[in-house]
């Protein structure tokens, strides 16, 4: 049972409040694609024991979709941050490698 | 025999007697008494048999850690099995039966198990009902599921009402203790939002009984000062009789409130579901005695001496008049000192350990008692109720000094803080050495969402065991600390109690018992393991304790093995030649004792149990005594009987009447959303598979939506309104789900495109007025020109009908001529009213979604989720000219052309007709030659839509057939469940009306 902040309104969301979209920051392939990007884009998901990126639906709240990036295995929240972006902000990225030293960054 | 004293008993009121029955017999008890303490008082030391081999069995605790005294309580609609008596609190009339036995509790036929038990070891039932295979389900299980199991399951609806409620704080203190009154006391003064829950109905734990002195105040009146203080205060929750189930994610604790347990049928909810986030727990929950592991230890009369001080204290029952102590730390002697000052016989207290001088012994000593260190219980004598016990050395192997005649017996191995909350989410802990023990791992706590701990170990749960309060107060301050809340600076509470020496790790007594010894030690007595069963799994390769706990059953059922879980792993430890800690313990998991799985329903049940979506017309389909049928949330008409028709009769009639007369269906379901903005057309480009942006205002399309994978994942009537504004209807089914996937795309992906969403489908009612008759009724209704030259096939305008504003669609899915007519949904059931007046002499009738379906199908009209699973492509249904071949790019696009879906070899839409005109069963494949590696038939297609045709008095049905399309006039054979085939020939899958004439006059 999860909170998360929605960050469009700012409500600690409970999990039941929110709807899950998988992995975040997923690049689309059309067209013309290779069918490697293609498998990629579909099916490659990742699946790590830490440090991952995911997005959420406030569905049941202000309806926005958002991106959240929290911890697998400990479900610490290192920041959630509006879907319009391409990659993790720089704040989040600092956040995260101040707790997690290891971290090899996002890829 | 156990009895109730003259005097004492700092709970009961004797002043108050309460009345209630065990397996029938008339008993008498006081108000503040358990069930447990009330069954001691009337001298039933006899309360149940166990599990596997129907020993007799007896109260071993007072708690919630009860292994033996399971009850089956109430009766009917308040019948409630395996309920505790030592947490049951005595009420008047209570009714309670023994279980697992038969014919009855004095007399039972499976106690024959006990002197079979070399027959019955660890893993019996993995060893010995493996072969033959088919015994297992024919022969073995029948006879297992009829012996096994406690209680007996309640038959009757459950006469009880639960209810469930969020609830926030900043500090959770579970445990009403004298460490959690601190610690709640200490965050309550600094301005905190504090709840403080208690399991039991009374504060104070075990300090009031053990006689401890806080701040020179007897542990009572400081605990019932604190509880006033608390009570004062605005930003502090009481809640005794509550219990906290379980830790979960980020703060969710799940608390059970006891209600009206105690007060059955007053009115009240019986239990109250708390749905707690708390900033930070305090899991003040104390610690658990621990059994000591002697031949006979499960013996009536065998007790945690703890337990047996509190029944003196709290209840002025004794257990035995005489009775023996045998412990392994300096504890257990408050048991032999409370005893004494009783008037009750202590016979003596064999200490484990060779030296016993710290003051309790000294005290113990000085009032008499004997104290016989070194020594061990070699073996407990007695079957029903314990008669004495064989004294020996610790060290030795069991041989024989002494026998002592009592008629109870008191142990102690030592405590186990209650680490259940701390670990449940994920919690480490440290075992240690000194008091033999596992205690919370404070580098490791289970963590909350800024990776800071989530749960706070306090007082003897943290394995402060003597100096709670101390340790609470300093537990509670990091707990502030980390919300941001700055404590006062307080002294803390000063608890004077006695110095107490080590106490000696001792898991199995004597330490060399041989086999005939453990074989009668019992580790788990609700689930009868004992110490022999471990080391055979040890022996056998069960090293991990995960799998030993499976193959042995340690630990498992109602109790979880709050008293037998270290002695287990202690054993096993052994046994495996490893530390303890090496071998760790098994996962914690909620709930920390049993929630009424009532109280998780909370109110949803019945008709609440889930949200119901009607129409604005439902009332009027209720008045007219249709039959309903869940649409996803919706319920909608399947069909409206007659008096003496039966449904499918009904469905004949509505489909003929529709196609000769008129029909009107209620279709407000119909998903509708809209889509507007500059950038909408293009965007409804990318999200149906035909083109959209080229339609025309005025009109209206059949599209198609596709999910990245290609397949087919909804479908609908598009009407293009003005400019930039579309008017998207989707399946009844799909609306929400499509919003929602539109959302995504254009939040996610295509953020920049300027288009807003707006999910209307509740605005509108929306009646489809249908058959031959369906102009003239809108032309009796007035008011707007719908003639073929003024509003043709796949057009809509907005006007009036009968004063009625509305918006009127020419489309069909019935094959028909067919007016889709949108109102306010406000206006709904009056505008639905006027078209069954007005067409009364049309012969209109209301028709529901079969015979929908029928029509539908008929047509050869495709339906999502019958034609379609997920897997199915618009190419796989002929509707390639549905699919754009010029765009450049629309969802899906790219997954069909991958090779499998563009593969000849694809399954296929076509129709079937059944040579003898019976209709194919739904589910029915086609099979193939051959069959598989697991003799299943090959099969090559399915069917998809199978009716029988009112219009064409025979079955038609549509499927997906291996190269369907090029097949056609081919005789192919369905299977059935009774085995025998029904053959269909391949046609195409328009039945009625193939060119289209009837909707389009």
């Amino acid at each position: 049972m999860l909170l998360l902040i929605c960050p469009y309104c700012g409500v600690a969301a409970e999990e039941t409040e929110l709807a899950p979209g998988g992995e975040a920051h997923l690049k689309r392939f059309g067209p013309g694609s290779s069918d490697a990007e293609f498998e990629a884009y579909l099916f490659a998901r990742k699946n790590p024991k830490g440090v991952h990126f995911e997005r959420w639906r406030h569905a049941y709240g202000c309806g926005k979709w958002f991106l959240a990036a929290r911890c697998t295995a400990t479900l610490e929240v290192f920041g959630t941050y509006p879907a319009q972006t391409s990659g993790p902000p720089d704040d989040i990225i600092d956040r995260i490698k101040a707790r997690r030293p290891d971290w090899k960054g996002f890829a | 025999m156990s009895i109730r004293l003259t005097s004492g008993g700092r709970l009961i009121d004797r002043s108050a007697p309460i009345d209630f029955t065990f397996n029938g017999k008339h008993l008498r008890g006081f108000a503040g008494d358990t069930l447990a303490s009330a069954l001691l008082a009337n001298g039933q030391m006899l309360v149940g048999r166990s599990f596997k081999y129907h020993r007799p069995r007896g109260i071993v605790a007072s708690g919630a850690e009860e292994p033996n005294a399971l009850v089956n309580l109430g009766q009917g609609a308040r019948a409630e099995p395996n309920q505790r008596a030592t947490t049951t609190e005595l009420f008047d009339g209570l009714q309670a039966r023994s279980q697992n036995h038969w014919p009855s509790l004095e007399f039972d036929v499976g106690v024959l198990n006990n002197y079979a038990a070399r027959l019955l070891p660890g893993g019996f039932y993995y060893k010995t009902f493996i072969h033959p295979r088919a015994a297992w389900k024919h022969l073995f299980e029948p006879i297992i599921r009829q012996t096994a199991g406690l209680g007996a399951a309640p038959k009757d609806r459950d006469a009880d009402r639960y209810e469930q409620v969020y609830a926030f704080c900043d500090l959770l203190v579970v445990g009403g203790g004298v460490a959690g009154l601190h610690a709640a006391l200490v965050a309550a003064r600094a301005g905190a939002r504090v709840w403080l829950v208690e399991q039991s109905a009374h504060w104070g734990g075990r300090a009031p009984v053990d006689g401890d002195m806080i701040d020179a105040l007897p542990a009572a009146d400081w605990v019932n000062a604190t509880v006033a203080e608390l009570a004062g205060m605005a930003n502090v929750t009481l809640r005794a009789r509550t219990m906290a189930a379980g830790v979960y994610d980020h703060g969710y604790v799940l608390l059970d409130e006891r209600l009206a347990d105690h007060t059955p049928g007053d009115g009240r909810p019986r239990h109250r579901l708390w749905r707690m986030r708390a900033a930070r727990i305090i899991a003040a929950t104390g610690a658990i005695e621990r059994p000591l592991s002697f031949a006979g230890n499960d013996v009536p009369g065998v007790m945690l001496a703890s337990a047996l001080r509190d029944y003196l204290v709290n209840w002025a029952v004794s257990p035995g008049q005489r009775t023996v102590v045998v412990t392994n730390n300096d504890d257990a002697y408050r048991t032999a000192i409370a005893l004494h000052q009783a008037g009750q016989t202590v016979v003596a207290v064999i200490d484990a350990r060779d030296q016993a001088d710290g003051a309790l012994p000294a005290q113990a000593r000085a009032l008499g008692i004997r104290v016989e260190t070194g020594k061990a219980i070699a073996r407990v004598k007695g079957g029903k109720h314990v008669t004495g016990v064989e004294v020996c050395r610790q060290t030795g192997d069991g041989t024989i000094s002494r026998f002592l005649a009592c008629n109870a017996v008191a142990m102690s191995g030592g405590w186990s803080p209650v680490v259940h909350l701390y670990s449940h989410c994920g919690g480490k802990l440290i075992w240690d050495e000194a008091g033999a023990m596992f205690r919370p791992d404070a580098a490791h706590p289970p963590i909350t969402q800024d990776g800071s701990a989530m749960v706070i170990g306090a007082g003897a749960a943290n394995g402060a065991l003597r100096e709670a309060i101390a340790d609470a107060d300093a537990q509670v301050r990091i707990a502030l600390k980390a919300v941001g809340i700055k404590p006062k600076k307080s002294a803390v509470p000063r608890q004077d109690l006695p110095d107490e020496a080590a106490l000696q790790p001792v898991w199995i007594m004597p330490q060399a018992a041989g086999v005939g010894l453990r074989a009668k030690v019992w580790l788990d007595y609700q689930n009868d393991v004992k110490v022999s069963d471990v080391q055979l799994a040890a022996r056998e390769g069960y090293g991990s304790v995960e799998h030993a706990k499976r193959y042995t059953t340690l630990g498992m059922a109602t109790d979880q093995g709050k008293i037998s879980n270290i002695n287990g792993l202690a054993v096993l430890a052994e046994a495996l030649n490893e530390p303890v800690p090496q071998v760790g313990t098994t996962t914690f998991r909620p709930p920390y004792t049993p929630v009424p799985l009532g109280a998780l329903a909370g109110e949803a049940r019945g008709e609440i149990f889930q949200p119901l979506r009607k129409t604005p017309m439902d009332g009027w389909h209720a008045a007219q005594g249709a039959t309903f049928e869940p649409v996803g949330l919706w319920r909608r008409p399947y069909c409206y009987p007659r008096p003496g028709e039966t449904p499918r009769q009904a469905v004949a009639r509505e489909v003929k009447n529709t196609r000769q007369a008129l029909g009107l269906l209620d279709a407000s379901t119909l998903g509708k959303i809209i889509v507007k903005g500059p950038d909408a057309g293009r965007f409804l480009d990318m999200l149906y598979t035909n083109v959209m942006s080229s339609l025309p205002v005025g009109r209206c399309r059949y599209g198609l939506m596709c999910n990245e994978q290609g397949f087919l994942s909804d479908d609908g009537v598009m009407a293009r309104i003005d400019d930039d504004t579309w008017l998207c209807h989707t399946t009844s089914g799909g609306a929400d789900r499509i919003h929602g996937w539109m959302e995504d795309w254009l939040q996610c992906e295509w953020w920049d495109w300027q288009v807003f969403t707006a999910n209307v489908t509740e605005h509108y009612a929306q009646i489809a007025v249908v058959g031959p008759n369906a102009r003239k009724l809108l032309e009796r209704l007035g008011g707007m020109e719908v003639s073929q030259d003024a509003l043709p096939f796949m057009a809509w305008a907005d006007g009036s009908l009968a004063g009625f504003g509305c918006r009127v669609y020419r489309i069909s899915f019935s094959g028909e001529l067919s007016y889709e007519i949108a109102v306010p949904a406000s206006q709904g059931a009056a505008f639905w009213q006027a078209c069954h007046d007005a067409g009364a002499s049309l012969g209109a009738m209301p028709y529901g979604t079969e015979a929908l379906h029928v029509m539908r199908a008929e047509k050869g009209f495709i339906m999502i989720g019958d034609e379609t699973d997920g897997t199915v492509t618009p190419q796989d249904l002929g509707l390639d000219w549905a699919v754009s071949k010029k765009k450049a790019d629309f969802l899906g696009k790219r997954g069909q052309e991958r090779s499998h879906l563009t593969s000849p070899d694809r399954w296929k839409l076509v129709g079937f007709e059944t040579l003898d005109g019976s209709v194919i069963p739904e589910g029915a494949y086609v099979i193939a030659q051959g069959s598989n590696a697991n003799g299943q038939r090959h099969v090559q297609g399915r069917v998809t839509s199978t009716y029988r045709s009112p219009t064409l008095g025979r079955g038609i049905a549509m499927g997906l057939l291996l190269r369907g399309p090029e097949r056609m006039g081919e005789v192919v054979s369905f299977n059935t469940v009774d085995g025998s085939t029904v053959q269909a020939r391949v046609v195409g899958p328009v039945f009625y009306d193939r060119d289209g004439e009837k909707q389009n006059v």
